[in-house]
């Protein structure tokens, strides 16, 4: 399908559940799903770095909290007055995301050179290392943390909380279609060659370290523009929780949980640990969601390396038809029979 | 700023006392990543499960937590020779630890860290010791107790792993499977065997670590999470698997923290560790008695 095409199916797609929401009429529906449309951003974000190159970053909180801190010195720039007329979520994106695409970039080039456990480790020392900076910039807020006032409405929409999950919703599909896109570029295959044997891709001409420092940024950045929008949507904004590992292990979690090779992998990802920690929240506690989340990544990474979307195809590969299915799974419990056989008989 | 000498020698001391301490943290994490090439990103996470199990016992029998530690080691050892085994068979074994590995102990960290948020709550945990009040004046120089017993007992810790890699069989044998995995097979040991011994060792360490941690200062669940970034900027200043350039680097580490502390305020100390980790990987990766 081409990228054109895909887009417009989404942008339906996305309409639809839009519809869908309002339809519902209660506005926790859009509290809810923000939080599992901007999982979905983050999810995808690292799956440009981690699932396509095979570098892990645990250091998404520091991109997201980048995003969220653009949005709040901008706000202390202009001061309290009607900001969100002045300056739209997407202009916050856009800004949040160059902050951390600038940064993804720099961080890559110090430290991509390496190999790979290096990164991962560097990219834990830069979260803390922000948010010393934050904590310590008076200006944002320091270790007070900041306020950010929502504004009420927003017209045409209604309750300001339907622009932002709106605005997240297509930043979603944009991000989606961006790693589509790259799956199926020259891009995408370079990643690829990164991923399976650097070594050799490198001898053979691909130039790993320019590959890697274009997904570092463009991971970094769409990290980013998710977290712009954030301080309108928490109302405040304070560095240990923004810049914490929460973001990092759900950002881990959901690619792995659902596939790491596909775009479609950490969207199934998010939509389902999102879902699954909303309904978590509500009715246990949300103490308990980094216990799922711990878990269910450790169940998978062991049992289903290859995620949901390995598990499906696994299931489609084994039974191409359905006769043939049937008689090779026949015939595999026809040879196992005579080797169980002496243990199971008495 | 007023500066004064007795401040800066007292900074300098305690930031030696609390590089003894940083030593003994990063100990297992020298032996894991730098000579098994295990990133056990989790390693925090057991120091603080160390440090909960002193504190029980301690709450409930009064035992000293260092005595605790010690008995408990051959329980950590046990745990980390089982998490090797489930680490070796699901991931080394299908050449997947960069990404999944990884991954697993990232997992490791919140399933532990969250199980101690459910059972303890988010209360800060204290131990009783006789030595935790007192503190030593030599001049203007103090000497707390609860920081120099723990600096020296790991400083032990450290001397006693060291002879254990430099002169026992086992210990020469886990630092050849650093260097050759297939030469070891060929001298007919099982490279596993000496890795999943290795492992234990390291998480056996975070057993003392652990109670350390819980006399310097009383421990909630998630203070683990500050050590990750410390604990791998020390191995990597360090030298990656060098436990004498462990100790140098956590000295080192300590006292520019400490100093920082004191001269610029303690919010700015959690950037040093992270600073000197991004500049040792930036202009010398291989530490300062890399191999």
């Amino acid at each position: 399908m081409r990228t054109p095409a895909f887009l417009v199916i989404c942008l339906v797609i996305a309409a639809a559940v839009f519809a869908g929401s309002l339809a519902i009429g209660n506005d926790y529906v859009f509290f809810a799903g923000y939080v599992i449309l901007q999982y979905v951003v983050l999810s995808t974000a690292w799956n440009i770095l981690g699932g396509y190159c095979g570098y892990v970053n645990f250091g998404t909180g520091a991109f997201f909290a980048l995003g969220a801190y653009s949005t709040v010195a901008i706000y202390k720039l202009i001061g309290d007055s009607e900001l969100p007329n002045v300056i739209p979520i997407p202009v916050l994106m856009l800004v949040g995301g160059v902050v951390s695409g600038v940064v993804g970039f720099g961080m890559g080039y110090l430290t991509l050179r390496l190999r790979g456990a290096f990164f991962s480790i560097a990219t834990l020392a830069l979260a803390v290392v922000l948010e010393t900076l934050v904590v310590n910039w008076d200006f944002v807020g320091g270790s007070r943390g900041a306020y950010v006032i929502r504004p009420e409405e927003m017209p045409l929409i209604g309750n300001y909380i339907r622009y932002l999950f709106l605005m997240m919703m297509l930043l979603a599909v944009g991000a989606i279609t961006i790693a589509r896109l790259i799956e199926h570029s020259r891009l995408g295959y370079g990643f690829a060659t990164i991923r399976d044997d650097e070594l050799a891709a490198e001898a053979s001409g691909v130039p790993t370290l320019r590959l890697k420092l274009t997904a570092a940024a463009i991971s970094g950045a769409l990290m980013g523009m998710a977290g712009a929008p954030f301080p309108y949507y928490i109302g405040f904004l304070q560095p240990s929780s923004t810049f914490g590992l929460d973001y990092a292990i759900n950002s881990i979690a959901m690619p792995l949980i659902g596939g790491t090779t596909s775009w479609v992998g950490p969207l199934i990802g998010a939509l389902l640990l999102g879902s699954l920690q909303q309904i978590a929240t509500v009715t246990i506690s949300s103490a308990i969601n980094l216990l799922i989340v711990g878990l269910l990544l450790v169940g998978f990474v062991i049992a289903a390396p290859n995620g949901i979307v390995g598990l499906v195809r696994a299931y489609i590969r084994r039974k191409p038809t359905g006769l043939v299915g049937r008689r090779r799974l026949g015939a595999d419990a026809a040879g196992r029979a005579p080797g169980a056989a002496p243990g199971a008989t008495p | 700023m007023i500066f004064s000498f007795d401040l800066l020698a007292n900074a300098i001391v305690s930031g030696i006392l609390i590089g003894g301490f940083y030593a003994a943290v990063t100990s297992g994490v020298s032996l894991a990543f730098g000579i098994l090439d295990i990133v056990n990103i989790a390693h925090p996470a057991f120091i603080i499960l160390g440090s909960y199990v002193a504190y029980i016992v301690n709450a409930t029998f009064g035992i000293d937590p260092i005595v605790t530690a010690i008995i408990a080691t051959p329980l950590f050892y046990v745990l980390g020779a089982g998490i090797y085994q489930i680490y070796y068979v699901s991931f080394e074994k299908r050449g997947q630890e960069s990404l999944r590995g990884l991954a697993f102990f990232f997992g490791l960290l919140f399933i532990t860290e969250v199980s101690l948020v459910l059972y303890f709550g988010v209360d800060y945990r204290y131990v009783n010791a006789s030595y935790i009040g007192p503190t030593w004046h030599f001049g203007d120089i103090d000497l707390p107790l609860r920081m120099l017993v723990p600096c020296v007992v790991s400083l032990l810790l450290i001397a006693a792993l060291q002879l254990i890699l430099t002169r026992t069989f086992i210990g020469r044998a886990i630092m050849a499977v650093a260097q050759d995995q297939l030469a070891l097979r060929l001298m007919a040991i099982d490279p596993v065997r000496i890795k999943r011994i290795a492992f234990g060792i390291s998480i056996a360490t975070a057993s003392l670590a652990g109670a350390f941690l819980i006399i310097i200062q009383p421990v909630e669940p998630s203070v683990g999470r500050e050590y990750i970034g410390r604990v791998f900027a020390i191995c990597v200043l360090g030298g990656m698997g060098s436990l004498p350039g462990t100790v140098i680097a956590a000295m080192l580490i300590g006292i520019v923290e400490s100093l920082t502390s004191t001269f610029y305020g303690p919010s700015w100390a959690p950037a040093v560790s992270f600073g000197f980790l991004l500049l040792t990987l930036a202009v010398r990766p291989a530490g300062l008695l890399g191999r």
